[in-house]
C-alpha cells in the first residue's frame, strides 16, 4: 500500500464512522415526542454497547469461564487455579508485590504531584516547570524502561571499568561501592515502583494542580486575614477544598498501577521476585501454556479493582443527589 | 489500558472556582521551597536527558562509560541516528511512521464520536436502567487488554479484515470507549441544566441541543481526552503486535523498534536513538496541546 | 534455549559476494552477471524447482521470530524458488514470536508457515489444532537427510509436522586462542582438565569464568543450556531423556548433581565472574554482554551456543587462530562425546499446493546448501549439507562436531519440556539459584512446577 493510499484508507474510515453518528442523529431526530426519548437513546448508545460487548464483555466473560478449567483448558477444575494463587509461594510472591505496588505508588506519586504542584503554583516559567514534570507521561513504558536502565545499570567494582548507571556512579561519588539494584527483593520491586511514580507524578500534578487553581479567591483570603499560616492554610483550606480531586487521582493512579505490566516484562522479565498479576497473566497465559491460572489472575485483577470502582460510582451517585 | 488514560475527571465536584480571579491561594514563598521545586524538576528531568545525550554517543562509548562523561569528553555522532532511521534490511521508520498516524488518527476520533452519543443518552435522556448501563460501562475499564487479544482476533478472522488498518482502529476505539463515555458524561453533566431546558423550550430537538449547545462547550473535555488517547495509542505495542500481524504493510513505528535491535544483544546504541525518535511525535503534541488539556480538566469535572 | 544460530559482522558486501560464487557453484550454472541485485538474487539452474510446478501469482507468508540482521539470509534462500515457481514469498520477522504465534494460531490467524524454535512449542501449536501434517514428500526428504532423532522432534503423538530448518551447537567454550598460547594452556580433554585449567588460571589472580544470564523475561536461560550439557555428561544420554521427558523426577538426585556440577563453576567465587563483578552480577549481565571480557582480557572462559560468535563486535576475528575462538566443552572422559545443540523446525498451518511446495524445497538439501551459501553463522544437520558451503571457521567446528560419527546429538531439553517447566520455572528457578537458592530448593520448586 502507497502512502497516499493508507491515508485515503483512514479518511475512509473516519468518514464512515462521522457517517454512521450522522445517520444516527437524522434518524434519531425524526423520533419525538416522550416515548421518543427512549428510541433515541437506544439508537444513541447501539453502537458503543454493541462494541464494548463484542470487545470487552465477551472475553471478560470467557475468561471468568476459563479460569474455572485447567492447563489444556478441557477439564473443569472448580477453584484450584484460585488455591493455585492463595498457596503457591510463587503466586504469593506475585500477590504481595502488587499490594506493594498499589499502596507505594498511587500515594507517592500523588504526594510528589500534589506538593510540586503548590511549589510551582504561580511561580514564574510555571508553565514550563510544569511541562517538565509531565513530560515522562508522554513516553510509552518501553521507552521508560530504556531511560531507567541508564540509571540502574550496574558494572563491578573494578579498576578500569567504570559505572553506566546514575545512580550507581552517583554511590560511587560518595564513597559507596555500586549495587545492582534490581537484584534483591524486597528493594528492587520498589526501585521498580520508582519507574511508574516517575511516570505518573506528572497526571497527579497536573490535575491537582488545576484543582488548586479553582480553590475561590474569597476563602483563601478569609484564611489570610485570620492569620492562618501556609501549613495551617494547605491542613485547613488546600486539602479539604482538593479533597475530591486527590480521590481521583489515587484512585487512577491506583487502577493503572494494577495493570503495570510492561514495566516489569521489560526491565526485569518479572524475575528476582519481581512479577505482578497483570505480568504473571502474561506469562502463564501465553508462555507456560496455563490459561486457566492465567484467566484466574486475570479474573483476580478484576476483583482487585472493583472496591476502586465501586467507590467511584458511590462518590458519582452523591453528585448526582445534590 | 495504562495508568495514563484511565479515569482523569473528578466525580465529585470540588469547592466553586470563581472564575479566572480565583487564583489566590496560599504559596509556600520561602527560598526552601524554590530549591526543592528545583530539586523535584531536576531529577525528573535527569533520566530523560541521559537518554538524550547517550543517543547521541557512539556505540563504544555508551557501552563503557556514563553518558555525564559526556561533558569532559564531548563526542557527537548522528550515526545512531542514521542507523536508526534506515535500519538495514528495510525501508527505514518512515513508512512505520506513517502507519503510526494512519493508526493513531482514527483511533482518536472514532470513539469520541460514538462516546459522544452514548455519553449524550446517559447524561441527559432519561430511560429505563440508565444507571445500571452506566455503572457497567464504567466498570469495563477493569477488563485487562490481554484477556480480549484471542477472542477479538478469532472474529476479526472471521470478518476476514486480519492484517489491515480496521483491526487496530477497531480494537483501540473498543478499549477507549468505557473510559470516553464516562469523562465525556461527567463533563456533559456539569453543563447547568438550565442551557438545556431553555433550548428545549425553543423548541430544539436532541440533535440541535447536541451541536449548538453542548459540542461547542465541550471542545476542552474532548481536547483532554484526545490528547490521553492519542499518547495511550501513539505509544501501544500490545494491541498492534497482535492485531497487525502484517510485517511493515501497517506495523506501527513501535512495533519497528521493539524489533530493532535485532539478534544483536543490547545495542544501546540503536536503542536510545530509537526510543527518541518514538517519542518526539507524543511530547510535541502534548506540548502543543497542553493548553487544551489544562483547561479541559478546568472546565469539566473539577469543578462544581 | 531458543536462540538461533546468528551472522558474525561481517560486511554485506563480502557476503552478497560469497553468496553469489557460492550459489552458481552450488547449483551448477547460470549466467555469470555480477551486479549488486545478482547478487542479492541468485540466478539459479530452475530445471531443479520443476518439480514444484507453476505457482506463479501464489503467496505464501512465512512467519518467524528471526529478524535482522539474520532475516536477510532467509529471504536470499527464498529467491531462487520464487524465481523459478513465480510464487511470493512473505517474510515476517517478529521478537515477540513466541508468545504472538501461540495468539495467531489460536485465534484462526495463523501464517502459511511457522520457524519453531523449541519442539515444546511446536507440540503447543500442533495442540491448537491449526497445524498440519508435513506432506510426504517433506517426510521423504526428512528420513533422507536426518537422523531419525531430528524427525522425532517434530513429530506429536506419531504424526510427523515439519522438516528441521538450522541447528547450533551449544557445547562450546569460548576462549582468547592468543591468551593460551602466550600461557601455554591446553584446550582440555576432559571435565577434570577443565577443572583443572580454570584453577591454573584462577592461581594466576584471574577470574577465569564469565557468564551473564540476564534475557528480559526470559532471564536464567543460559543456566538451563549449562545443567543439560552437565546433565549430558555426568549421566548419558539415556539418562538424560529420561529427565527431559519426566520419567525421572526434576528433583531426582541425578538432576541435583548436575546442577551442583554447574554450581562448581558458576558458583565458584574464585572462578566468576571475570571483568563482570561478583556471582550475583552473572544474573544482572545480559548474555550478549557475558562473553566480551575474552576480548578485554579480564576473563578467559564463557561456555556459550555457536551463535555467540555474532556478539563479538565487528572487526573481531572468530577463528582458531583469531582473537576468539569456542572448543568443544569436553565431556567426562575422551571416549563420550555428547553434543547439545538446538533448532528451528518449520510448521504449516495450510496445505494449499504452494505451501506444499516450498516447505518441501526448505527440506531438500538443495535449500540446505543455497541457505548456507548466503548465510555467515548458520548450519543445519541436513546431512546433505557440503561443508565447503559453510564459510567461518565457527560453523565448520560447529558442523563437522554434527557430523561427528562419535557425536551423541541431544536435543536442548529445556525447548522440550512443557512450557510451564521450560519456558518458565526453569528460567526463573535458575535465576534465583544463581542469587542464593539451594540446589534442593531449586530442583524441587521445577519439580512442583510441572503439569500433572
Amino acid at each position: 500500500m502507497t502512502t497516499a493510499g493508507k491515508f485515503l484508507e483512514m479518511g475512509t474510515a473516519i468518514l464512515l464512522f462521522v457517517a454512521v453518528v450522522g445517520v444516527i442523529l437524522f434518524v434519531a431526530g425524526r423520533l419525538g415526542g416522550r416515548r421518543g426519548d427512549r428510541w433515541v437513546a437506544f439508537l444513541y448508545l447501539t453502537p458503543a454497547v454493541l462494541m464494548l460487548a463484542v470487545g470487552l464483555i465477551y472475553p471478560a466473560a470467557r475468561t471468568i469461564y476459563q479460569s474455572f478449567f485447567d492447563a489444556a483448558g478441557d477439564t473443569f477444575i472448580g477453584l484450584d487455579n484460585y488455591q493455585t494463587i492463595f498457596t503457591s509461594d510463587e503466586q504469593l510472591t506475585v500477590l504481595r508485590n502488587t499490594v506493594l505496588w498499589v499502596v507505594v505508588t498511587p500515594f507517592a506519586a500523588t504526594g510528589i504531584g500534589l506538593l510540586y504542584a503548590i511549589l510551582v503554583d504561580r511561580a514564574r516559567l510555571e508553565a514550563f516547570a510544569k511541562a517538565l514534570i509531565f513530560l515522562p507521561m508522554a513516553i510509552s513504558f518501553v521507552g521508560a524502561s530504556i531511560i531507567w536502565k541508564f540509571v540502574y545499570e550496574y558494572r563491578p567494582d573494578q579498576v578500569g571499568v567504570k559505572q553506566i548507571g546514575l545512580l550507581n556512579q552517583v554511590l560511587v561519588w560518595i564513597g559507596g561501592t555500586p549495587q545492582q539494584w534490581l537484584v534483591d527483593p524486597p528493594w528492587n520491586t520498589l526501585f521498580l515502583i520508582l519507574v511508574m511514580i516517575w511516570i505518573q507524578a506528572g497526571f497527579a500534578m497536573t490535575v491537582l494542580s488545576a484543582a488548586i487553581k479553582a480553590i475561590p479567591d474569597d476563602v483563601v483570603e478569609a484564611a489570610r486575614l485570620d492569620g492562618v499560616t501556609p501549613v495551617g492554610m494547605f491542613r485547613y483550606v488546600t486539602l479539604p477544598s482538593i479533597r475530591p480531586a486527590v480521590v481521583v487521582v489515587l484512585t487512577t493512579i491506583g487502577i493503572g498501577t494494577l495493570k503495570v505490566f510492561d514495566i516489569v516484562r521489560t526491565m526485569t522479565g518479572g524475575q528476582f521476585d519481581t512479577s505482578v498479576v497483570a505480568n504473571e497473566f502474561y506469562s502463564q497465559s501465553f508462555r507456560s501454556g496455563n490459561e486457566g491460572l492465567g484467566a484466574a489472575l486475570a479474573v483476580l485483577l478484576f476483583v482487585l479493582v472493583i472496591p476502586i470502582v465501586v467507590y467511584n460510582i458511590r462518590q458519582l451517585r452523591a453528585a448526582e443527589a445534590r | 489500558m495504562t495508568a495514563t488514560d484511565t479515569s482523569l475527571s473528578t466525580t465529585t465536584p470540588v469547592t466553586k472556582g470563581s472564575g479566572i480571579s480565583a487564583r489566590a491561594r496560599k504559596r509556600l514563598t520561602s527560598p526552601w521551597a524554590s530549591l526543592a521545586a528545583v530539586v523535584i524538576a531536576v531529577l525528573w528531568t535527569l533520566p530523560t536527558f541521559g537518554l538524550a545525550v547517550s543517543s547521541l554517543r557512539p556505540e563504544r562509548e555508551i557501552k563503557t562509560t556514563g553518558w555525564w562523561t559526556f561533558f569532559r569528553d564531548p563526542t557527537i555522532t548522528l550515526d545512531n541516528y542514521r542507523a536508526v532511521l534506515s535500519a538495514e534490511g528495510s525501508e527505514g521508520l518512515g513508512s512505520f511512521f506513517v502507519n503510526s498516524f494512519v493508526i493513531t488518527i482514527p483511533s482518536v476520533i472514532i470513539p469520541i464520536c460514538l462516546a459522544l452519543l452514548a455519553a449524550y443518552a446517559f447524561a441527559w435522556i432519561r430511560f429505563p436502567g440508565r444507571s445500571v448501563l452506566f455503572v457497567a460501562v464504567f466498570a469495563l475499564q477493569i477488563v485487562p487488554i490481554q484477556v480480549t487479544l484471542i477472542p477479538l482476533l478469532t472474529l476479526y478472522v472471521k470478518a476476514d479484515i486480519v492484517g489491515s488498518f480496521w483491526t487496530i482502529w477497531l480494537s483501540h476505539s473498543i478499549f477507549a470507549l468505557p473510559l470516553a463515555i464516562f469523562l465525556l458524561h461527567n463533563f456533559m453533566r456539569d453543563i447547568p441544566p438550565g442551557l438545556l431546558e431553555a433550548a428545549r423550550i425553543d423548541g430544539a430537538g436532541h440533535r440541535q441541543i447536541f451541536f449548538r449547545v453542548l459540542l461547542p462547550l465541550l471542545t476542552p473535555a474532548v481536547a483532554a481526552f484526545a490528547i490521553f488517547q492519542f499518547l495511550w495509542v501513539w505509544n501501544d505495542l500490545l494491541v498492534a503486535l497482535t492485531f497487525a500481524g502484517g510485517g511493515s504493510e501497517v506495523a506501527p513505528i513501535t512495533v519497528a523498534l521493539a524489533n530493532l535491535s535485532g539478534t544483536r544483544g543490547t545495542a544501546w546504541h540503536l536503542l536510545s536513538a530509537g526510543a527518541f525518535v518514538s517519542i518526539i511525535v507524543p511530547v510535541v503534541v502534548f506540548l502543543l496541546l497542553q493548553r487544551y488539556f489544562v483547561r479541559g480538566l478546568l472546565a469539566g469535572g473539577l469543578k462544581g | 534455549m531458543r536462540l538461533r544460530v546468528t551472522t558474525p559482522n561481517l560486511t554485506a558486501a563480502s557476503v552478497g559476494a560469497l553468496s553469489l560464487t557460492l550459489v552458481l557453484a552450488g547449483c551448477g550454472g547460470g549466467s555469470t552477471d555480477s551486479d549488486d541485485r545478482a547478487a542479492n538474487a541468485p540466478k539459479v539452474d530452475c530445471t531443479q524447482f520443476t518439480q514444484y510446478g507453476d505457482l506463479k501469482g501464489k503467496t505464501i507468508t512465512v512467519y518467524t521470530g528471526i529478524v535482522t540482521p539474520e532475516d536477510k539470509a532467509y529471504t536470499d534462500s527464498y529467491k531462487p524458488f520464487e524465481e523459478c515457481t513465480g510464487a511470493t514469498v512473505k517474510y515476517e520477522g517478529d521478537k515477540a514470536f513466541e508468545t504472538q504465534i501461540l495468539v495467531r494460531a489460536k485465534a484462526g490467524n495463523p501464517p502459511d508457515l511457522a520457524i519453531v524454535p523449541q519442539p515444546g512449542l511446536l507440540r503447543q501449536l500442533v495442540e491448537t489444532g491449526r497445524a498440519v501434517e508435513a506432506p510426504a514428500e517433506v517426510a521423504a526428504n526428512v528420513d533422507k537427510f536426518w537422523g531419525a532423532d531430528w524427525k522425532a522432534y517434530a513429530t506429536v503423538d506419531g504424526k510427523f509436522y515439519g522438516a528441521p530448518s538450522g541447528a547450533s551447537i551449544k557445547s562450546l567454550v569460548w576462549y582468547s586462542p592468543s591468551e593460551f598460547k602466550d600461557n601455554g594452556y591446553e584446550v582440555p580433554k576432559t571435565l577434570d582438565q577443565l577443572i583443572q585449567l580454570s584453577d591454573k588460571i584462577a592461581a594466576t589472580g584471574k577470574k577465569p569464568w564469565c557468564a551473564g544470564i540476564s534475557s528480559g523475561e526470559a532471564t536464567g536461560w543460559p543456566i538451563t543450556d549449562w545443567m543439560e550439557d552437565m546433565m549430558l555428561r555426568l549421566h548419558g544420554p539415556e539418562t538424560y531423556d529420561k529427565w527431559v521427558n519426566h520419567e525421572i523426577p526434576f528433583n531426582s538426585p541425578e538432576s541435583a548433581a548436575a546442577l551442583d556440577e554447574v554450581g562448581k563453576y558458576l558458583k565458584n567465587a574464585d572462578y566468576v565472574n571475570g571483568g563482570l563483578g561478583d556471582v550475583k552480577s552473572i544474573a544482572t549481565t545480559t548474555f550478549q554482554d557475558a562473553g566480551l571480557p575474552i576480548l578485554e582480557g579480564t576473563c578467559s572462559l564463557h561456555r556459550q551456543a555457536s551463535f555467540y560468535a555474532a556478539n563479538f563486535p565487528a572487526g573481531t576475528r572468530v577463528a582458531e587462530d583469531g582473537d576468539v575462538f569456542a572448543f568443544y566443552l569436553p565431556g567426562k572422559d575422551e571416549s563420550a562425546k555428547p553434543l547439545l545443540g538446538g533448532g528451528e523446525f518449520n510448521l504449516a498451518f495450510s496445505d494449499r499446493p504452494e505451501v506444499k511446495a516450498f516447505q518441501t524445497y526448505l527440506s531438500t538439501d538443495t535449500w540446505a546448501n543455497i541457505k548456507a551459501s548466503v548465510s555467515q553463522g548458520w548450519v543445519t544437520a541436513n546431512k546433505g549439507l557440503d561443508v565447503s558451503n559453510v564459510s567461518n571457521s565457527i560453523d565448520k567446528l560447529a558442523a563437522e562436531l554434527l557430523a561427528d560419527p562419535n557425536s551423541v546429538f541431544r536435543f536442548d531439553g529445556s525447548d522440550q519440556m512443557p512450557g510451564a517447566v521450560g519456558s518458565n520455572a526453569f528460567w526463573k528457578q535458575s535465576t534465583s539459584w544463581i542469587t542464593g537458592q539451594s540446589t534442593k530448593q531449586t530442583v524441587d520448586n521445577i519439580e512442583a512446577a510441572w503439569p500433572k
